[in-house]
């Protein structure tokens, strides 16, 4: 049975298109039951260049593509940065309950009580999770809840006449997204170094601000850091810059690490995204959706992005329910998207909270943490691993074996493939030379991890022993190494018939 | 805890490894004065509880599942196939990452891939990238990529009014720190008005088709005007009209963005829906997001992989365009597989039954005396309509006869107070149209 799937991995599975017989139709619909009217020659569109397939031709090319996938479904997924947990299966029959899958988004707030009861209370665990005042669950995914948190920030000096404030400090080890954000929300970076311990060079950032403190508008930064390390002298970070007058972006992309162990609103943040797609189990399906609601702060509330559920008309007694209602904040900077961010989304993030409770979300952290450190501690003397100190939910290692010059952390990464094992986020944080960034999750038991560290430690010595497998890897994948220039080259972006009858 | 499978003995083991007496010990980094805060939440429940209190909570919701919809206005609904549900539903895509490797991500890959390619044919462009947010981000996107096509040297946007106007507010949050002109959804202006406000320094005009209000235009001559202005024509695109209508491409747009949710996506609220986003290939290395292409493997064999990477922010960092990483990927699979359900015959079909159901409905409504439909030129799927009185009592009175009525255009535009927008999709049976006629009749 194995030797069967494999092969028919081995093969490529042709486009849709290529399957396409004129005349065939993949679902029956039903005859028009009213008078029809005149259609518009002129504006009638010739022809259009679909797939013409049976509705099995499509189960089965859907199914076969899906064959050619790994997830976390089918196997660990160590990848840091991004919190491959477990997806509770339960969310997604949640998510397709018919009140909440059928309900219009421009529905009137009393024909639509449930929902926006659901939303209201999401924003208020969210809110009592991280310690913040309010929570809008708008922005559509992590990146766009950073662009609201800097879009905050700005209006915020704005609206005080602070005009001169246009630099945001991001620290070398940040996620792409934020200095990308920081472009996008007008503003310019101001890159800080980081130290041997893997923390913000506090010295760094005191010049910084005692020379150019007029300019700083805030500071972006991911607690644990990017490394897995929690940031020591975090409370000295954010006294610096609020005394500076700039104000605190927490990146909480790494909040599986910090549930009921601190709450960054009672560090001192100002304002923090949260992931409901890493933290709080909504999947990843494959690059998206995601949910990146934003906490804030009294300073920033009025400024939320909208819009947010609200009580517009308190419950008369205690059996009733109160009245919820979509409001935009008194100073909000706008909407995002439209409607009011990925509500299938908060669904499922609701039933997680709601799965675990208090205690249970400080476990999730717990056990995640203990994960990590556990791979982390039998991994040591294997390879070398940049910061010793115990890590968060992740850890970095560097990707090279000694006795194996030219074996690269790209390789360890392609041959962990063969291994049935998804290879870890790589070359990422940037300041780590060859790195791998470890993250197990909780929801994987210690047999899991021990399968892991063995294969670790059998990648090290085949590096030594027999590098070329290491090269060559992938073996067992679907395809070998691809061609990512020859891809660029060629820029074929859209199959064959479609690039004819575009005429391209 | 079902999600957390450690036991105590294992968890002692795991702390001897890594030489701490408690799991507690890891956290020492944190300072002590904030360490381990109460959270206040309330206590956990069982798979059967959880299930118990949302379906309550969804039962709440008047939804289309039980009422007869007639509310468009940017999200619609239409019938979803089994297959697509049962598709996105399947592990291997739903709890996939982003097909950063792509040796072990080809399905996911190949399937944006073909997205690509339907989204190209359907629009008549050249590229399409994976997918933005929504309709709404799609449209901001475009503005800065023919920000960035006219390299920050034009500052003037020129937007219709009978875009959406949640579109048109997407706009104005994504654009507020960058040194840009927002012109012309001040009032409403036909083609001719608009290509009027167009000149040197404007880079791009955006308008939609079918427009907020229904109506569809050709835009042909409208693209000549805009490209004779050196500006680019963004045109947002209903993807469902274009199953039966003349795509942007051929009439000349240079960007097209819409909202895929019509095709295979449920109402849900408002998300996950699917934005996407289509340019000809002259631009293809201005586009955010990401964008597969074909390529070969280590043994030369057909592959796909996300390409033009460079342009992404996880490279360029603070020179990206856009900030955009996770985007809607499991949605673009879900239009994919609508689409190779439908093929070319399915889609033109559903447009034709949206087509005849709204055009009867209007029809009908317009013999009633107080009530005139608006729309004097052709229009796909949706109309305004003058109400005898204001469109909140005409609502109340629809529910109570188990209707969602039609969207409320005085909340957006002060010229169509006491208008209402219907929407009529092939989810609606002549016998639904038939009572909305009936009770909108018994109010006159």
């Amino acid at each position: 049975m194995v030797a069967i799937e494999q092969t028919e991995l081995k093969e490529n599975e042709p486009l849709i298109y290529d399957k396409s017989v004129p005349g065939r139709i993949g679902v029956n619909l039903p005859d028009c039951d009213v008078p029809e009217s005149e259609l518009p020659a002129d504006l009638l569109r010739d022809d259009l260049e679909m797939p013409e397939v049976s509705e099995l031709q499509v189960v089965r090319h859907f199914m076969r593509l899906s064959h050619l996938n790994y997830s976390i479904d089918q196997g660990f997924y160590p990848l840091g940065s991004c919190t491959m947990k477990y997806n509770p299966k339960l969310n997604e029959d949640m998510a397709r309950l018919p009140g909440f899958a059928h309900l219009h988004p421009g529905s009137d707030d009393e024909s639509s009580q449930g929902a926006l009861a659901l939303m209201y209370t999401l924003q208020t665990w969210l809110a009592e999770i991280s310690g913040f005042e309010a929570v809008s669950l708008a922005p559509a995914a992590g990146a766009q809840g950073e662009f609201a948190g800097i879009l905050m920030i700005r209006k915020y000096h704005l609206d005080r006449g602070d005009t001169k404030r246009d630099k945001i400090l991001v620290p070398n080890s940040a996620h792409g997204t934020n200095p990308a954000t920081v472009t996008m929300a007008g503003f310019s970076v101001i890159e800080l170094p980081s130290n041997e311990k893997g923390n913000v060079d506090l010295n760094a950032l005191r010049t910084v601000c005692d020379e150019r403190g007029d300019e700083i508008a805030g500071m972006m930064i991911t607690v644990p850091s990017t490394l897995g390390l929690f940031e020591e002298p975090i409370l000295e970070v954010i006294e610096i810059v609020h005394n500076a007058g700039g104000l605190m972006y927490m990146d909480g992309a790494n909040m599986n690490a910090l549930m009921g162990v601190v709450k960054p609103g009672e560090l001192g943040f100002d304002v923090m995204h949260y992931n409901l797609h890493k933290t709080f189990s909504t999947p990843h399906g494959g690059g998206g959706p995601g949910s990146g609601p934003v906490g804030v702060g009294d300073k920033l509330k009025p400024y939320l992005p909208g819009p947010i559920v609200d009580i517009t008309e308190e419950a008369e007694s205690d059996d009733d329910a109160p009245l919820y209602g979509l409001v935009m904040p008194e100073k909000s900077i706008g909407r995002l998207k439209a409607y009011h961010g990925n509500f299938g989304m908060h669904v499922r993030a609701y039933a997680y909270i709601r799965a675990y409770g208090a205690q249970g979300l400080h476990d999730v952290t717990r056990h995640a943490v203990l994960n990590a450190n556990y791979i982390r501690a039998n991994l040591l003397e294997t390879y070398k691993v940049p910061y010793p100190r115990y890590c968060g939910h992740e850890f970095v290692l560097t990707g090279k074996v000694e006795g194996a010059d030219d074996i690269h952390a790209l390789d360890i990464s392609k041959r962990l493939i063969d291994y049935g094992i998804h290879p870890p986020t790589n070359y990422f944080p940037l300041i780590v030379p060859e790195a791998l960034l470890i993250e197990p999750t909780e929801t994987e038991g210690k047999e899991e991890l021990d399968n892991f560290i063995d294969v670790m430690k059998k990648i090290a010595e085949e590096a030594k022993t027999n590098p070329e497998l290491l090269h060559d890897a992938p073996h067992i994948a679907p395809v070998r190494r691809v061609d990512e220039v020859f891809a660029a080259k060629q820029l074929v972006l859209c199959c064959t018939p479609v690039r004819e009858a575009i005429g391209s | 805890m079902a999600y957390i499978p450690h036991t105590e003995v294992e968890r002692q083991q795991m702390l001897a490894a890594i030489g701490v007496t408690t799991i507690e010990d890891l956290f020492e980094a944190v300072p002590a004065s904030h360490r381990f805060p109460k959270l206040d939440l309330p206590s956990a429940l069982s798979e059967m509880e959880i299930t118990r209190e949302m379906a309550a909570m969804a039962e709440a919701n008047e939804h289309a599942g039980d009422f007869a919809l007639f509310r468009g206005a940017g999200a619609y609904h239409h019938f979803v196939p089994s297959v697509v549900n049962h598709t996105i539903l399947r592990g291997e895509f739903l709890t996939a990452y982003t097909p950063y490797q792509p040796e072990v991500s080809q399905g996911t890959l190949q399937a944006i891939f073909e997205y690509q390619s339907m989204m190209c044919a359907l629009t008549g462009m050249d590229a399409a990238n994976a997918s933005h947010y929504d309709g709404a981000t799609g449209l901001a996107e475009a503005v800065t990529m023919a920000y960035e096509v006219a390299r920050g040297k034009k500052k003037k946007f020129i937007l219709s009014q009978a875009i959406n106007p949640q579109y048109r507010d997407v706009v104005r949050t994504y654009h507020q720190g960058r040194d840009i002109e927002l012109a012309g959804d001040d009032k409403p202006r036909t083609l001719i008005e608009l290509a009027d406000l167009l000149d040197d320094n404007t880079a791009m005009l955006a308008v939609s088709y079918p427009n907020f209000l229904g109506q569809i235009e050709d835009l042909t001559k409208l693209a000549e005007q805009v490209h004779n202005a050196g500006a680019l024509l963004c045109v947002v695109a209903n993807p469902m009209a274009l199953g039966l209508f003349k795509s942007p491409g051929e009439m000349g747009a240079d960007i097209v963005v819409g909202e895929g949710q019509p095709m295979g996506i449920p109402l849900g609220f408002g998300g996950p829906y699917v934005g996407f986003f289509a340019t000809k290939q002259k631009y293809v290395r201005k586009i955010a997001g990401r964008i597969v292409g074909e390529t070969v493997d280590g043994d030369g064999k057909k592959a796909y992989v996300m390409t033009l990477r460079p342009r992404e922010q996880d490279i360029r960092r603070e020179k990206a365009s856009s900030n955009i990483c996770t985007n809607q990927g499991l949605m673009s699979l879900a239009a994919a597989v609508y689409m190779s359900l439908m093929g070319c015959n399915g889609l033109k079909q559903v447009a034709k039954l949206n087509y005849h159901k709204a055009h009867y409905a209007a029809k009908e409504i317009d013999k009633i005396d107080g009530y005139k439909v608006l729309n004097e030129k052709p229009f796909f799927n949706e109309f305004a309509v003058k109400c005898l009185r204001p469109v909140e009592e005409v609502n109340a009175a629809l529910i109570e006869n188990g209707i969602i009525g039609g969207y409320d255009l005085g909340q957006d535009y002060a010229h169509l107070k006491d208008h209402m927008l219907i929407a009529v999709t092939e989810m609606n049976s002549k016998e639904e149209i038939d009572l909305f006629v009936e009770v909108l009749r018994s109010m006159a």
